[in-house]
């Protein structure tokens, strides 16, 4: 255990090197460049960690898939436009079951949009691929989360084979705070797809309709039991909340501090925050708005969270909420919607 | 020889691009070290076909993933196997990127001078004067020549054209590929291949059609 005082960028790369992590394939792109430079300056003292700067995020999405196929432990890092270009590569781990690990900068969206900071890419994150969109993706509130997160992502890519994102955004990966680097932390262990004395042939195309069908059954049976055990949140103060707030990543943690603000001022406020959005924590967010059903998202994007838990919801609840897409939220912010809109 | 029953159309040329590769293979006992990408289009249909450990990739990627692979297992003969769209169209930022870097891997391409499995569509290779379904006008330009590219790229990459009307050629040119790989080096093999079903050229015809494409396509080893 060591305790550090470390920019997101800095730990987000220490996380994948004490996941075992030998190979990074990156393009540059703000604001995901500093994890592919961080990286490169830990390849020049630690030689068993490689890279690759390639030609776009396509060949560094696909030279993932072919490393891990390969049996070593791989991630690439990207943002806003290469997210979408890396949804061909997320694509073929979707169907193929591939331990991709991608950590997502979100910057803000559509297109070239803004270069810092955004929670737009949700979305793709999830459902980027021409497919289900069982992906295991995570989103850090803080620095250490953005530790413990990254690890966990490996882990859950090699455990359960299926694509996993670190949903992160610029604000984060610039600050710098207190964190913890648990190095005990047991690592999941990389296998190869292929061996050298066993013959395989693996497709990503079928002739047969209802042979595709079986397999995403298969997918879909293993993405349920994943959910049983790595779907994670935070209830915070929600015990006896009359409002609870739902927020996830960096805007998760400003809210924490709104809901300690309200509090005082005598507003039974608390805060639900999915750790991971994909599985969602739905049974958690049912419990809880089964006796708080008046919830408010918070997020930076029109409404992306909102769908989710949405979509997740069984029971009924009365939903309003704060959308500002590309723009960060601060505390004070939230304190004076809350106080607004909820008399 | 072959693993599993050939799900090519008869007459394909690319059963026999494989055999070659797969003797090449065997004949330096590398059947195990080989790994085999494929692209999307007719190669897909190769999957299961050689006793080598296989996977299909996605059109145009199967030379970043392999790139890939072969960085993680570096005792790997990495072999990417890709038709003449797949490489030189919707690929070609990977495969000259992966010339230019010497990465030790080998391509091996497919010209049939069609899209073949979409139905005969115009291939970057597509002949001038050819008709095809997105040409119903003769094609006007120049064929995309791969190899002659690329090779001006990497002077140490072992970069051949060939055909499969010759089998000793083809031979030669896949055990010299894997050779290049073996010695750190890039290699690329372009051949020449038959594609009845959308040239609609009898069998007996078909060697004549190989024949002129070398024409436009000279066969060995570009310099």
């Amino acid at each position: 255990m060591k305790r550090q005082f470390l920019t997101g960028h800095e730990v987000a790369v220490l996380a994948c090197i004490d996941a075992g992590a030998t190979h990074m394939f990156g393009y540059p792109i703000t604001p995901g460049t500093e994890i592919l430079t961080n990286w490169i300056h830990h390849t020049q003292k630690n030689k068993a960690l490689e890279y690759l700067q390639t030609e776009d995020e396509i060949a560094a999405g696909f030279a993932v898939c072919g490393a891990v196929m390969a049996g070593e432990k791989t991630f690439t890092a990207t943002a806003g436009p290469g997210t979408v270009l890396m949804q061909d590569a997320l694509s073929m781990a979707d169907g193929m079951r591939l331990p991709f690990v991608c950590i997502v900068a979100q910057r803000g969206g559509p297109s070239s949009g803004t270069v810092i900071y955004s929670q737009q890419e949700v979305n793709l994150a999830i459902h980027g691929g021409n497919g289900e969109g069982m992906r295991l993706v995570y989103s850090p509130s803080t620095v250490q989360e953005l530790y413990d997160m990254t690890r966990k992502t490996f882990n859950g890519a090699w455990k359960y084979r299926f694509p996993s994102v670190v949903l992160t955004d610029g604000f984060l990966l610039k600050t710098r705070q207190d964190v913890v680097l648990n190095t005990d932390y047991p690592n999941v262990e990389a296998e190869p797809l292929v061996h050298e004395k066993e013959y395989k042939h693996i497709r990503n195309i079928y002739t047969v309709e209802e042979e595709l069908y079986e397999v995403l059954q298969e997918h879909k049976r293993d993405f349920d039991a994943m959910a049983k055990e790595v779907a994670d949140y935070e209830a915070y103060k929600t015990e006896d909340a009359e409002v609870v707030i739902v927020a996830h990543g960096i805007v998760g943690a400003a809210t924490k501090a709104a809901v300690d603000m309200l509090r005082e001022s005598g507003k039974k406020v608390g805060l639900f925050r999915p750790k991971t959005l994909s599985p969602f924590p739905a049974e958690a967010l049912n419990n809880l708005a089964e006796h708080c059903p008046s919830l408010c998202i918070v997020e930076s994007s029109m409404g992306q969270l909102r769908d989710l838990v949405k979509q997740a919801l069984t029971v009924s609840a009365e939903i309003h909420g704060l959308y500002k897409p590309a723009v960060g939220i601060d505390v004070e912010e939230i304190v004076s919607f809350i106080q607004e809109n909820y008399q | 020889m072959s693993h599993a029953k050939s799900t090519f159309c008869p007459g394909c040329g690319q059963p026999m691009t494989l055999r070659a590769l797969h003797q090449a293979l065997k004949k330096q006992d590398l059947e195990s070290k080989a790994v085999l990408g494929l692209d999307i289009g007719c190669s897909l249909l190769a999957w299961d076909f050689l006793p080598i450990n296989t996977f299909q990739t996605h059109h145009g990627r199967v030379v970043a993933t392999m790139n890939g692979f072969k960085r993680a297992k570096k005792d790997s003969i990495s072999i990417a196997y890709a038709g003449d769209g797949g490489a030189y169209a919707i690929g070609l930022q990977s495969l000259l990127w992966a010339a230019m870097r010497d990465e030790p891997i080998t391509v091996i391409v497919s010209n049939n001078v069609v899209y073949a499995m979409t139905g005969g569509q115009s291939a970057p290779t597509t002949m001038i004067g050819q008709k095809t379904s997105t040409n119903l006008d003769p094609v006007k330009q120049e064929p995309m020549r791969g190899p002659e590219l690329i090779k001006q790229l990497n002077p140490h990459a072992y970069v051949a054209r060939t055909s499969m009307t010759d089998m000793k050629e083809l031979n030669h040119h896949m055990e010299q590929a894997i050779a290049t790989q073996q010695a750190g080096h890039f290699s690329l093999v372009e051949v020449l291949s038959f594609c009845p079903t959308n040239w609609k050229v009898a069998g007996p015809d078909l060697k004549a059609y190989v024949e002129n494409m070398k024409k436009i396509f000279p066969v060995g080893v570009c310099s």
